[in-house]
């Protein structure tokens, strides 16, 4: 291997890395707030590629039925519970959220869709019909079992994921998709050439992240989105609502993972079900920051794009079991360095 | 509900199974075929995930690598499938030994991330390893031959695949009620119970894991030889999830549920795959998985138990009889009244800048009764931890009979003679008070692995019971037995630990704040309890911040504040001790 391959390989690498970045933050975001494992990250950046694509194909994509389906079967949930709790009275609150407002976005959508709107506007919309899902997963699945153990959560995940890979297919068919890239510029640099996309990807990781990082430290929600991950009766007791505090990570954490599977979409081909290596590579950097820390998942996630660019340099059919093999140290090593109380599992 | 009940049911289901092939059609016993297959895995995890509280989303990989193997020695080498077999049980359990040395030692989320990982990797390596065939798999597997007879069609490989489940499954529960077994439902309470009470939890760990994959192994030679082709598909993360779906639907924790299990997901999942094309038309490949997940994660929250325990709460209980008189089990050399026992010398335990015990010492003897009292915050309960094994001192030395164990771990100072109560209660609910005290006399006991799956046992499981029945006399808690130890109350499931602690025939007991929360009454009874210990020469050593309780109970008493030794002396001297009254009330302002 040659210096020039090496550098080509690193900044392979790194892009790769800060795609997965995105959502390794999103995975930290919800697993901090929330306590779930968010395995169908991935999927939903797979899902918004595969949004845009039909949006620049002119059709009006899946992802509209999907949102819509979700939305119908929260706002039947969130209806019996409120039923079953005596709380109707804040029921006009509850369908607008879980009904009026998904309705709207998919509605708004393919009113826009009949005039043709240019690439910037198709950016948005994937990402506004992108963002709805997760929230409305988060009611329909997690919500009733959110005082449950991290194991019970993580198994429900692992299940979402595979529904979602179903939902996949149907919703967007088998064909994989490769989206235009956003920008034909390309610089070089110590002369290595690099091309304008993977310039945006990392620019993006880094801003995304940045305006992450204002909005917990300088924002009042940010703030009682921090509170709820450190201690949930706590901040319950000077009247954050746990819920609440978990539908704005799931929708920050979705818009992530969404602008990462823009991002990725002109480089790799997406598939209905490419979101589950994603979402692991991601998830394998998340655990290198302790699955708490920011820039920890961030450095982690870039690192196992790294890895994966040299492994499929090596033996492209094993960078895969490389990847994962090496997660176990990782996970040994985080599980000696994090301080644990010892919790006892449930009967 | 007798025994009996229980072996006739038992021989009803074998005769039902037996006589199914003659019976049944042939896609129907294709299908039983499948679900004795999958049984093995589920019943494997039903003992690692419902049992021992380790979840592994792994365990397909587990099963792809002994048909793998099977089909490399059997398809690809020419030797028998029997020759298979033993390389496949060999090399799985290897691998699961090796996993199992590198991640048991991960706590909750992260050992199960960990079987996702090892799960994805092994998983990706049959599709990419060019000599198994890579994506199209390995063909023309010969079928299983017992001597020259050939297990071809699937009513004849029905017998070998049923007998090898109905076989385990009598192992299995055998194992359950042994020495080992107990030990395995208890590791769910947690590190510190297991280890409190003499046993190397992680070594119970790993012996649970490579079980676990052993009866996968089995599972994955029986699929190699029965369906005869193999690839990657079948052994890849979807069906690791859906083997845990079965143990879970089954009810994890109950070996039978895992064949109920597989039973119901694979028949529904056959007829959700009958019913969907009905609905949907083209869709139907896609929305099994859809619909399969939605059931599972339905299933998950309204019904974690599963169906087994659901149902065995409507049967009526078995009726079990008292265990009778056998010989007692060896008992250790107790020490002489008045010799010392337990010495602590110059302890001293840091958290970063903050010293909780400070150049603490002091010392036990024989057949006394020692309390280290102190107000919140004095250092009592990191004494304790230091005593057990649970932490570490920094500096100083334990000496317990002469021997220094500073540096020993818990399982170790437990089998040296120091038995423990908790604070916060460690019982195991769901197991009866006999067996919650018979836990105790694990390091009094020997009976291994093949002993407790093949009733080897059964002097010492009867010496066992009779020593667990004796102790619970002893407390007073020898009425109901079979009793489960979550239906009592707080005063009676204090005083169970004590049983318990006492089963391991202790030369020193050791409580750990015992009448926090207990009421007046249940106090007195307790008081009463520990004296009569004391009159057994049992040496007792408590952590208590209830002065009342410990001044009329106790000896002697070390008093610490702020981590370190305030004084030390007997109840009525430390009563008038202005320093010690300054400490618990406040001083003269």
């Amino acid at each position: 291997m040659t210096s020039d391959i090496a550098a080509i390989l690193a900044i392979d690498g790194i892009a790769t890395g800060a795609v997965y970045a995105l959502v390794a933050i999103g995975t930290v975001l919800i697993f901090t707030v929330t306590r779930v494992i968010f395995i169908p990250f991935g999927d939903i950046a797979a899902f918004t590629a595969l949004t845009l694509a039909a949006l620049d194909a002119k059709r009006f994509p899946g992802t509209g039925a999907l949102v819509v389906i979700l939305a119908c079967l929260a706002t039947l949930i969130e209806i019996v519970s409120l039923l079953r709790a005596g709380e109707l009275r804040i029921l006009p609150r509850a369908l607008l959220f879980y009904f009026v407002l998904p309705i709207a976005v998919v509605g708004a959508a393919w009113l826009t869709m009949r005039v043709d709107p240019p690439l910037a506007v198709r950016l948005v919309l994937a990402l506004m019909l992108i963002t709805p899902i997760s929230p409305l997963l988060d009611r329909i699945v997690f919500r009733p079992i959110a005082d449950g153990t991290v194991l019970l959560l993580l198994t429900v995940s692992v299940a979402l994921h595979f529904a979602l890979v179903g939902l996949g297919l149907l919703f967007f068919g088998p064909e994989g998709v490769r989206t235009e890239p956003l920008t034909s510029l390309s610089t070089e640099f110590a002369g290595v050439l690099i091309s304008g996309q993977t310039m945006l990807i990392v620019i993006a990781a880094l801003v995304f992240s940045g305006l992450l990082y204002l909005f917990f430290d300088f924002t009042l929600v940010g703030k009682s989105l921090r509170a709820t991950a450190v201690n949930r009766t706590g901040s319950r007791l000077m009247g954050i609502r746990p819920a609440r505090a978990g539908t704005i990570a799931y929708l920050l954490g979705s818009l992530m993972a969404g602008v990462s599977g823009i991002l990725i979409a002109p480089v790799n081909t997406v598939f209905y079900d490419s979101g589950f290596l994603i979402g692991l590579k991601a998830f394998v950097g998340a655990i290198v920051g302790g699955l708490t820390s920011y820039p920890g998942a961030a450095i982690g996630a870039v690192g196992v794009g790294i890895l994966e660019s040299f492994a499929s340099f090596e033996s492209s059919a094993l960078k895969d079991v490389i990847v994962f093999s090496l997660l176990i140290p990782v996970l040994i090593w985080r599980s000696l360095a994090s301080l644990h109380s010892e919790e006892e599992i449930e009967e | 509900m007798t025994r009996v009940h229980v072996q006739l049911a038992a021989l009803a289901a074998v005769v039902c199974l037996a006589a199914a092939p003659f019976v049944l059609s042939p896609f129907s016993i294709t299908l039983m075929n499948y679900i004795g297959i999958y049984s093995l895995v589920a019943i494997g995890l039903a003992l690692l995930t419902g049992v021992g509280g380790i979840v592994s989303f792994g365990q397909a990989a587990f099963v792809g690598v002994a048909a793998y193997a099977t089909a490399w020695v059997s398809a690809l080498n020419g030797y028998s499938p029997w020759l298979g077999l033993l390389f496949g049980v060999a090399l799985t359990c290897g691998v699961a030994a090796i996993l199992g040395v590198v991640t048991l030692r991960l706590q909750g989320h992260f050992l199960s991330l960990s079987t996702v990982a090892w799960g994805l990797a092994i998983g990706f390596l049959f599709g990419n390893v060019e000599g198994l065939g890579r994506f199209n798999g390995i063909s023309s597997i010969p079928p299983i031959s017992i001597g020259s007879f050939a297990l071809v069609s699937s009513a004849q490989i029905y017998f070998l695949i049923w007998g090898i489940v109905a076989v385990i499954l009598f192992l299995g529960y055998n194992l359950m009620d042994s020495r080992l077994g107990r030990a395995m439902r208890a590791l769910r309470g947690g590190n510190t119970l297991v280890e409190s009470l003499g046993i190397n939890a992680f070594k119970v760990k790993l012996v649970t894991f490579v079980i676990a994959a052993f009866l996968a192994s089995l599972s994955g030679w029986l699929y190699a030889h029965m369906s005869r082709f193999i690839s990657p598909g079948p052994f890849d993360a979807g069906m690791g999830i859906e083997y845990l779906m079965m143990s879970m639907v089954g009810g994890a924790g109950s070996l039978l549920g895992g064949v109920v299990g597989a039973a119901i997901v694979t028949l529904l999942k056959n007829s959700v795959q009958d019913y969907l094309p009905l609905i949907a038309k083209g869709a139907s490949g896609q929305l099994e998985i859809v619909a399969f997940s939605a059931l599972f994660i339905l299933f998950l929250q309204w019904a974690r138990q599963g169906i087994v325990p659901f149902v065995a709460r409507y049967l009526p209980k078995i009726q079990r009889e008292r265990p009778q008189p056998a010989p007692p089990l060896p008992r250790r050399a107790q020490p002489t009244p008045g010799e010392l026992l337990l010495k602590v010398d110059g302890a001293e335990r840091r958290f970063g800048g903050l010293i909780a015990v400070n150049k603490v010492s002091f010392e036990v003897r024989s057949g006394e009764i020692l309390a280290v009292i102190g107000p919140n915050g004095a250092g009592k309960s990191t004494m304790f931890n230091c005593l057990t094994g649970a932490l570490r001192v920094n500096k100083g030395e334990i000496v317990f009979g002469g021997r220094p164990i500073t540096r020993d771990a818990q399982s170790r100072i437990a089998k040296a003679g120091i038995a423990r109560t908790f604070q916060h209660v460690k019982l195991r609910p769901r197991m009866s008070l006999l067996e919650n005290v018979m836990l105790g006399t694990y390091a009094r006991t020997g009976a291994g692995l093949l002993a407790g799956a093949f009733r080897l046992n059964q002097r010492e499981e009867a010496s066992a019971r009779h020593e667990a029945l004796t102790q619970l006399e002893r407390v007073g808690l020898g009425d109901k037995p079979f009793e489960l130890a979550g239906n009592l109350p707080l005063g009676n499931q204090r005083i169970l630990e004590i049983a318990r602690a006492l089963a391991a025939d202790p030369t020193l007991l050791v409580l750990d704040e015992p009448a926090a929360g207990l009421r007046r009454q249940e106090k007195l009874r307790l008081a009463e309890l520990l004296r009569s210990l004391r009159a057994d020469h049992l040496t007792i050593l408590i952590v208590e911040h209830d002065m009342e309780f410990v001044m009329s109970l106790v000896d002697r008493i070390v008093v610490l504040d702020f981590g370190s030794k305030l004084c030390e002396g007997a109840p009525a001297a430390i009563r008038s001790d202005a320093r010690v009254q300054e400490a618990y009330l406040g001083g003269v302002a």
